[in-house]
């Protein structure tokens, strides 16, 4: 049978049904990341959700298609680019108003796109993705050249 | 009673850090802590038949005061959840690394110091 | 609807008992897997929307976390003769910390009856009554975790940092030579 992907990675019915939820799922964490302030979640919670699409992305398509998606290092990129906004926004704060950590732009709360609490959750969800994807990443490839030398094949 | 549960929870972890040998025996272990830890606090902010700590369009004020639950615990439970996996990874690489250097999850087998 | 919660904990412990106490390593991830989604669980019942939605994600990145770290060593049994006097001492460790927390657990107040029932002056009270006006977010927990207690957060964010560079550096390549090419140059 033809198989029009790779080889590697998972079977052709799991590539393609995650091929059509990685896309959802990776919107639903951005979603929860931007919306935190008015519905359930945050940055935490919209960032764990939005590193599960790449994890899903890494484990159904194998490592080389994954890490094309979101490499290691933009992974940091985004990592650090998170730390620094979050500081960001806590230091415009200071430079605003005199006080570090100032909300200075509370937006209007009926459905209000725009405040600051939610570019620090912005911040923060950019952090926590790309940190728990990082994790993925360093590790899991890592483990699989251990498990030669324990089936018997001398190393 | 529900948090002797709870506490028996930690216990139960407490034990599999102390007594197992397999180093991820120990890392489950903790992570097993980790859970009983959070839900102790979860389970101190609890309020009967109370209502998550949202506001909503068009609800009374005051009347969600006297009901939702308090949302101090959630929130430092929220970031620790998080943490904990960051921890879990490190704990995990370390694991790792004893595995490639000497062959065996088994703490007891690790002897080789050097110099 | 305490009964629930009472009933999802009974079931958290049998499974950690399971994870903890068996020997294959694949059963042990799968059960503490199963107590990670119960928790999830739990924290629906408990009135605490974000903890679900962040449990139940975390939880799925631990489990592949942990799959593929005994992946290489699942036949090895796990606990081997392991030595009596250690599995005295850790079992008679848990039960003076339970007796000790018989008499504890009946000071607590009861279940159901928080701090911001009992006083009015408790600053989470603040939180819910001006919480939306001083900061503008309908999300309480946000708005502590972001405006109340925002330096908490920026620890926090500096610790999983910390933590990630931490699991890089110690599985960075360089660092991972054989161990007789490291003893050799311990030597030489």
């Amino acid at each position: 049978m033809n198989q029009p992907r790779s080889s590697e990675g998972m079977s052709l019915i799991v590539k393609t049904v995650c091929g059509w939820l990685k896309g959802f799922i990776l919107l639903y964490g951005i979603h929860i990341i931007l919306y935190g302030h008015l519905t359930p979640g945050g940055g935490f919670a919209g960032g764990a959700v939005a590193a599960s699409a790449f994890v899903l992305v890494m484990l159904a398509e194998g490592e080389q298609t994954g890490l094309k998606t979101f490499s290691r290092k933009a992974a940091s990129t985004w990592r650090s680019a998170g730390a620094l906004l979050f500081l960001g926004i806590a230091g415009l704060g200071l430079v605003l108003t005199g006080t570090f950590f100032a909300n200075f732009w509370t937006g209007n709360e009926s459905g209000g796109f725009g405040s600051s609490i939610q570019a620090c959750e912005l911040g923060i969800g950019m952090l926590v993705c790309s940190s728990l994807y990082l994790v993925i990443v360093t590790a899991v490839p890592a483990i699989k050249k251990q498990e030669r030398p324990v089936k018997g094949e001398a190393p | 009673m529900i948090y002797s549960l709870c506490f028996a929870l930690i216990l139960i972890g407490l034990y599999g850090v102390l007594s197992q040998r397999n180093t991820m025996k120990i890392v489950i272990g903790l992570l097993v802590m980790e859970y009983g830890i959070h839900l102790f606090l979860v389970l101190i902010g609890y309020r009967a038949q109370g209502v998550a700590p949202i506001v909503e369009h068009g609800t009374d004020q005051a009347a969600w005061v006297q009901q939702s639950v308090d949302p101090l615990p959630q929130a430092l439970v929220l970031t620790s959840i998080v943490i904990g996996l960051g921890v879990l990874a490190l704990m995990v690489s370390l694991s790792i690394r004893l595995y490639e250097r000497y062959g065996t999850f088994d703490i007891s087998k690790m002897k080789r110091l050097k110099g | 609807m305490p009964e629930v919660v009472v009933a999802l904990i009974l079931l958290m412990i049998v499974a950690s008992l399971v994870a903890i106490e068996t020997p294959n390593l694949l059963y042990s991830v799968v059960s503490v897997g199963a107590v990670g989604f119960l928790l999830s669980i739990v924290f629906l019942f408990l009135a605490a929307p974000d903890l679900a939605i962040t449990q139940i994600a975390v939880e799925v990145i631990t489990l592949v976390l942990l799959l593929r770290a005994t992946a290489g060593a699942r036949h090895e049994p796990a606990s081997d003769n392991r030595s009596f006097f250690s599995a005295t001492v850790a079992v008679a460790m848990v039960v003076v910390l339970a007796i000790f927390s018989v008499r504890m657990f009946a000071e607590f107040p009861e279940f159901g009856q928080p701090v911001i029932d009992r006083f009015a002056d408790a600053p989470s009270n603040t939180y819910l009554r001006d919480g939306l006006e001083k900061t503008g977010a309908a999300n309480i927990v946000t708005a502590v975790l972001l405006d109340f207690r925002a330096y908490d957060t920026l620890g926090e964010a500096t610790v999983l940092f910390c933590a990630v560079l931490g699991a890089q550096t110690i599985l960075r390549k360089k660092a991972r030579k054989q161990p007789d090419e490291a003893d050799e140059e311990v030597e030489s």
